[in-house]
């Protein structure tokens, strides 16, 4: 009954639902196999880019390796490859067992596994084909958007019907959970078909802003956030320190992120005290993710051993810390002073790699980490050290990247802004371009030892003995 | 309220939507909404680039083909749109902003800081504000290079940018290596950015260039004080 005290959305009256019957294991396992999959080329996408920079393009002239078109590849296949699926896997996990009830329909959850990967796999070719859309993050086809649209609100309607039917107060994810399946219809909407069918010039830069920095701050973010304040506890066996202050960053999330939007586009010619109102909501911004900050790193107070015991911990607590770095960061850059630097350039990139994949990518390889084995019908790791590997060249990878990007970023912008010639600045954006991509391929051998450990995990799992890792899902409802 | 579930639907997921989409997205909205967008009739109204006759004058044959009228204004017209789809097919708008800020020394480097009414017709939906420099920005760049650089650059940039990091676009030449109706939509597209300027072109061979009747008819174009309409 360990689950109670993680979830006070349990009737004491009610007896609670045994695990398998609440949790399909299996549409989980595939959802996240399908995230890793989009992950890996995405990421390879992402090296194959870098490689032109260093002009090196192994397939040079080549319409359908055109770089500019992988160049989006990497960034959708993230977004709705990588990171959506790992959440709908998460989502099908965390949301029966808070609220004690299965998912509206175990048939519509099968075919939204489909229906989502057709998307991805939609994206992906008609990327190829030529058919990007000017939104960034938001290049997926036209003819993509409505099938995505409706897979969303498909997906609200299968979690939304178990949330709306539990009882009692609800736990702090349910409450980000709610507001991120809303907030993602509309965001999608709102991106893909106002700036281009509705309004153009500089308001629909406005838009295409509020939609970046929406499919960030309302779909990856609150998801996120939500699936932390479950797995944190329940990894960790302890409630989270406040729950209040995690109410406060919800209401401050929804209030202040969304007005953000036009802060990706300073100076431009949207009006200026729209720009002055977006960079001081993004302030204040800061001090909301400072509550799940200082929330995760109150909960683990007393309990650092766990970050030498639990793999999982470690990739919440790695990203946790890129979180305080990249939200600081945010604080800074969006003032106007470090915009005439650092706009256009690599700190940009940086920053964008740091908080997509630096915080929600490692916190979803935590999940991962923590719910693979079980998912597999294993009791532990093939290879528990080929997870620290995994752990390692992703951590390093991302710090390396991180730095030299930013770096190069002020490199750049005070070159430009000295009138340097262009080809120079180009010549000095050569080494840091290097090191971004050995960091890269740091990364993605990472990524490789994990997929290595999770093949051979799925083949030796009847051979593997148990590990010091906590038992996996524990506190278990397998047995209730 | 504020504790139930509807409140979070209503009020976290509907309202703080709303208040945020009406402040960030349909102020900016209603702040241009009287400033009318150009068509593509409008875009060339003032006839065709001087870029434009240079393609048809230097490759007769595949102009030709691509264009079988001639550079009249339709086929300037349909040249400026393909290429503009290029240009956000291709990823361009990924390394080059459409831009000119106001600070960073950007307006010594580009030319004129970007003015809103620039971006209000047809081929800046969406708009192609850029968020990244690899390469320079291009919105000031017609007739900064000549075509025969750009004939060229596409083809290779390192032919005659050394130190570029710009890919190859072999597929916009034809099998003798001239430019298709996809290479010459995007050069005339290229050439186009920035035409529209009362001091265009900006920049040609070293230094500026004094004003002609065509930068004169801009000047008129963009201030929205067109003769005879």
């Amino acid at each position: 009954m360990a689950l109670a005290s993680a979830s006070p959305a349990t009737g004491a009256s009610v007896e609670t639902p045994a695990h398998r019957d609440l949790v399909n294991e299996k549409l989980v396992l595939w959802h996240f196999l399908f995230s890793l999959t989009y992950l890996i080329i995405a990421m390879l996408a992402g090296l194959l880019f870098s490689l032109q920079l260093l002009q090196k393009y192994p397939f040079a002239g080549m319409e359908f390796w055109s770089p500019g078109r992988w160049r989006m590849i990497h960034t959708n296949g993230v977004a709705y490859g990588f990171i959506a699926n790992a959440f709908l896997g998460a989502l099908h996990w965390a949301v029966p067992r808070l609220t004690l009830r299965k998912v509206a329909s175990n048939a519509l959850s099968w075919f939204i596994l489909v229906a989502w990967q057709v998307v991805v796999l939609g994206t992906v070719v008609g990327l190829l084909m030529g058919k990007a859309q000017a939104v960034e993050w938001g290049e997926t086809p036209i003819f993509i958007d409505p099938l995505a649209i409706a897979g969303l609100i498909l997906v609200a309607i299968n979690f939304l019907v178990p949330i709306l039917k539990s009882e009692g107060p609800m736990y702090v994810s349910l409450w980000y959970f709610i507001s991120a399946f809303v907030w993602t219809i509309l965001v999608y909407a709102m991106g893909n078909y106002l700036p281009q069918f509705f309004v153009g010039g500089a308001a629909s830069g406005a838009l295409i802003g509020l939609f970046i920095h929406d499919l960030v701050g309302l779909f990856v973010t609150p998801i996120g956030w939500g699936l932390m304040y479950y797995f944190v506890p329940i990894i960790l066996k302890k409630p989270i320190w406040s729950h209040g202050l995690s109410l406060v960053g919800f209401w401050g999330l929804a209030f202040f992120y969304p007005l953000n939007g036009i802060h990706h586009f300073l100076y431009s010619p949207i009006p200026m005290f729209l720009q002055y109102g977006a960079i001081i909501s993004t302030i204040a911004v800061e001090l909301v993710v400072t509550t799940v900050i200082i929330n995760f790193f109150a909960t683990i107070r007393h309990r650092g051993d766990a970050l030498r015991t639990s793999l999982p911990i470690r990739w919440f607590y790695i990203g946790m810390v890129f979180y305080f770095t990249t939200c600081l960061q945010c604080a800074m850059q969006v003032t106007l002073t470090f915009q005439k630097i650092i706009h256009f350039t690599d700190w940009v990139v940086g920053h964008a790699h740091l908080v997509m994949f630096g915080v929600f990518g490692f916190w979803i390889m935590g999940f991962m980490t923590h719910l693979f084995p079980r998912l597999l019908g294993a009791t532990g790791w093939y290879r528990p050290s080929w997870n620290s590997w995994h752990f390692w060249l992703m951590g390093l990878g991302m710090i390396v990247m991180f730095f030299d990007l930013v770096f190069a970023g002020l490199v750049q912008g005070f070159m430009w802004r000295d009138l340097a010639s262009w080809e120079s600045t180009t010549l000095a954006s050569g080494p840091f371009w290097l090191v971004r991509t050995l960091a890269g391929l740091g990364m993605v051998t990472g990524m490789m030892f994990f997929l290595a450990n999770i093949a051979m995990t799925a083949v030796h799992k009847q051979t593997i003995a148990p590990t010091d890792e906590p038992a996996v899902g524990a506190p278990s409802l397998a047995t209730a | 309220m504020f504790e139930s579930k509807a409140g979070v639907v209503l009020i976290a997921g509907l309202f703080m939507f709303a208040l945020a989409f009406v402040v960030m997205g349909l102020l900016p909205w209603l702040i241009y909404i009287d400033q009318p967008e150009q068509s593509m009739a409008d875009l060339v109204a003032d006839g065709v680039t001087p870029e434009f006759f240079d393609l048809a004058e230097r490759f007769p044959e595949q102009f030709k083909q691509s264009f079988p009228d001639g550079p009249t204004r339709e086929a300037f017209a349909s040249a400026l749109k393909r290429g503009r789809d290029i240009f956000i097919a291709e990823g361009c708008w990924h390394c080059h902003s459409e831009q000119v800020r106001p600070v960073s020394n950007e307006d010594l480097r580009f030319g004129p800081v970007s003015h809103a009414r620039e971006y209000h017709n047809v081929l800046q939906r969406p708009v192609l504000f850029g968020t990244r420099r690899v390469g320079p920005d291009l919105f000031r760049e017609a007739a900064r290079h000549s075509n025969d650089w750009h004939v060229a650059h596409f083809y290779q940039p390192t032919l005659v940018a050394p130190t570029s990091v710009m890919p190859s676009y072999q597929w916009f030449y034809d099998e003798h290596d001239y430019p298709n109706r996809d290479g010459m939509s995007i050069i005339t597209y290229v050439q186009w950015l920035g035409s529209w300027l009362p001091e265009y072109p900006y920049f040609q061979g070293e230094g500026p260039m004094g004003p002609t009747d065509r930068q004169k008819n801009a000047v008129a174009l963009v201030h929205g004080e067109r003769e005879g309409s």
